[in-house]
C-alpha cells in the first residue's frame, strides 16, 4: 500500500468519526470513558483520531449465507451437529445447572459438546433462565461475535413467557423478540437431563439443515434491532458488533 | 439505650420514641436535625458502625421516610433515626462525610426512589439500572407490570395456576368463593 492510500484511509477514517461524532450529540448517549472518541499514535508515528464504538468493529449488516450444495452441506451439517462448542457466559439463575452438565455422571463431552471461554470460539449460546434488559445488552453483543452458523438455546421457562418474573420491569419476557432461538428447554430449572436433551434436539435440527436461525437474524435484522434497541436506553455500541 | 435516650431526647425534641428491647430503639426527628444528630450519635455515644439507610415509601400520608441505623459495637445495641421527608422532589442533605459507604447507599436511593442527596460523589452514575429513564422503581405508584406489559412482549395465553384457588376449587367444588379472588383468576 503506497503512502498515498495510507492517507486516504486516515481521511475517510476521521470523516467518519466526525460524521458519528455528530450524529453522536444529537441525542443522548452513554458513553464509557474508553469508548470515548480520542487520539493515538499510530505505529508510522503519525497521529490518528479513533472512535473505538465505530473503528474497532464493523458496521456492517450481517448478510446471508447460503448453504451449500446437496452432499456437501449435508456433511458439514453432520460435523456442525457433533462439535458444539457452548459459550460459557452464565446469563440467568440456570447457569448453575450447566458445570453438573461437564461432569462424569452426565458428561456432555461423549456428545461432542464442550464449553468455551469466549464467543469467537463457540457457536451454541446457552441463554440459562431470567434475562435482565442489563445482561441481554452483553448478551447480544457476545451472540454478535459469535461465528456464524450459531444456535441459541433458551434455558428455563423466563426465557418463553418470562417465568415468575413475568411483571419485573428489569427482566424480558420473550427472548425470540430480540434473538432468533432455535430450541426451548422448558422447566423452572429444566435439570441436566433436560438440558441434554435439548442439545439432542439441536442435533437433529442441525442434520435436518434447520439450523439456520443466525441467517434468520440477518434477513430480520432491522427488526430484532429495533426490539432491541426499544429497552436498552443507554445503547452505546455499534448496531453490529462483529 | 434508655440512658442514652433520656440524654438524647430534649437535645433533639424528639416527639415519637419506640424502644423495642434494652438493645434497641427509633425514633423520629426532624429533617433539618438529622445529620446533626447522626453525627452526635457517632461522636459522642459510640455508635461509630453505621449498618444501613434505607427509605420506606408513606405514600398515603404522601411522604418518604428515610432511617439510617447505627449501631454501638461496645455497648451492643442499635438506634434507627427516621426522618420523613417530602414526596414531591425528594431531598435530603447528603451524610457521605460521615462514613465513605454511604456514598453508595445514597446511590442507590436516588436511583430507586429519585431522593436527590445534593454533594454526594457519585451521585448522578448509574447504580445498578442502566439508561433508565421512566420514574423510580421503588415508588409505591410505579406499577411494574404495566411497565413490563407495555414494554417487553408478554405472551398472550399465559396462564397460572394459584395453588389455593386450586386447592378450594378441588376440595370445595360446592361452595361459593368468598375469599378474595387472586389477580391471576380474572
Amino acid at each position: 500500500m503506497s503512502e498515498l492510500d495510507i492517507n486516504d484511509k486516515v481521511k475517510e477514517m476521521l470523516e467518519k468519526s466526525a460524521e458519528n461524532a455528530g450524529s453522536k450529540n444529537s441525542e443522548k448517549t452513554f458513553v464509557h470513558p474508553e469508548d470515548e472518541e480520542r487520539e493515538v499514535i499510530a505505529p508510522d508515528g503519525s497521529i490518528i483520531k479513533v472512535n473505538p464504538i465505530y473503528d474497532y468493529f464493523s458496521g456492517k449488516k450481517p448478510t446471508e449465507e447460503k448453504p451449500s450444495n446437496g452432499v456437501v452441506e449435508k456433511f458439514l451439517n453432520w460435523a456442525r451437529s457433533e462439535s458444539i462448542w457452548v459459550l460459557g457466559f452464565g446469563t440467568g439463575c440456570g447457569s448453575i445447572e450447566i458445570p453438573p452438565l461437564m461432569t462424569p455422571r452426565f458428561d456432555a463431552f461423549r456428545f461432542g459438546i464442550q464449553m468455551r471461554p469466549t464467543p469467537r470460539q463457540s457457536n451454541a449460546f446457552i441463554i440459562s433462565g431470567y434475562l435482565s434488559v442489563k445482561t441481554l445488552k452483553r448478551v447480544i453483543r457476545s451472540y454478535e461475535q459469535m461465528p456464524s452458523p450459531k444456535y441459541v438455546l433458551a434455558l428455563g421457562s423466563c426465557t418463553i413467557n418470562g417465568g415468575m418474573y413475568y411483571d419485573s420491569y428489569s427482566t424480558i419476557n420473550r427472548l425470540d423478540k430480540y434473538l432468533p432461538v432455535d430450541v426451548y428447554i422448558a422447566g423452572c430449572m429444566p435439570r441436566p437431563e433436560a438440558l441434554l436433551a435439548g442439545f439432542m434436539k439441536l442435533k437433529e435440527l442441525i442434520k435436518e439443515g434447520k439450523g439456520e436461525k443466525a441467517n434468520e437474524y440477518a434477513r430480520n435484522f432491522d427488526e430484532y434491532k429495533a426490539n432491541q434497541k426499544k429497552i436498552i436506553k443507554d445503547w452505546n455500541m455499534p448496531d453490529y458488533n462483529w | 439505650m434508655k440512658e442514652i435516650l433520656d440524654r438524647i431526647t430534649p437535645k433533639y425534641d424528639l416527639q415519637d420514641v419506640s424502644i423495642k428491647d434494652d438493645l434497641q430503639a427509633y425514633v423520629v426527628v426532624e429533617k433539618k436535625l438529622a445529620i446533626d444528630m447522626v453525627t452526635y450519635m457517632r461522636d459522642y455515644e459510640g455508635f461509630s458502625h453505621f449498618v444501613l439507610m434505607s427509605c420506606v415509601d408513606w405514600i398515603e400520608d404522601n411522604k418518604l421516610q428515610l432511617l439510617y441505623l447505627l449501631n454501638n459495637p461496645e455497648k451492643k445495641c442499635v438506634i434507627g433515626i427516621k426522618v420523613f421527608i417530602d414526596r414531591e422532589n425528594p431531598s435530603m442533605q447528603s451524610a457521605h462525610h460521615l462514613w465513605k459507604q454511604i456514598w453508595t447507599y445514597q446511590r442507590e436511593l436516588r436511583e430507586a426512589f429519585g431522593i436527590d442527596f445534593p454533594g454526594s460523589p457519585r451521585i448522578e452514575e448509574n447504580f445498578v439500572l442502566e439508561g433508565w429513564t421512566d420514574k423510580p422503581h421503588m415508588l409505591r405508584d410505579f406499577d411494574t407490570n404495566k411497565y413490563a406489559e407495555e414494554t417487553y412482549f408478554p405472551r398472550t395465553g399465559r396462564s397460572t395456576n394459584d395453588p389455593a384457588t386450586y386447592m378450594r376449587q378441588k376440595l370445595y367444588p360446592n361452595q361459593p368463593v368468598t375469599a378474595k379472588k387472586n389477580k391471576d383468576d380474572e
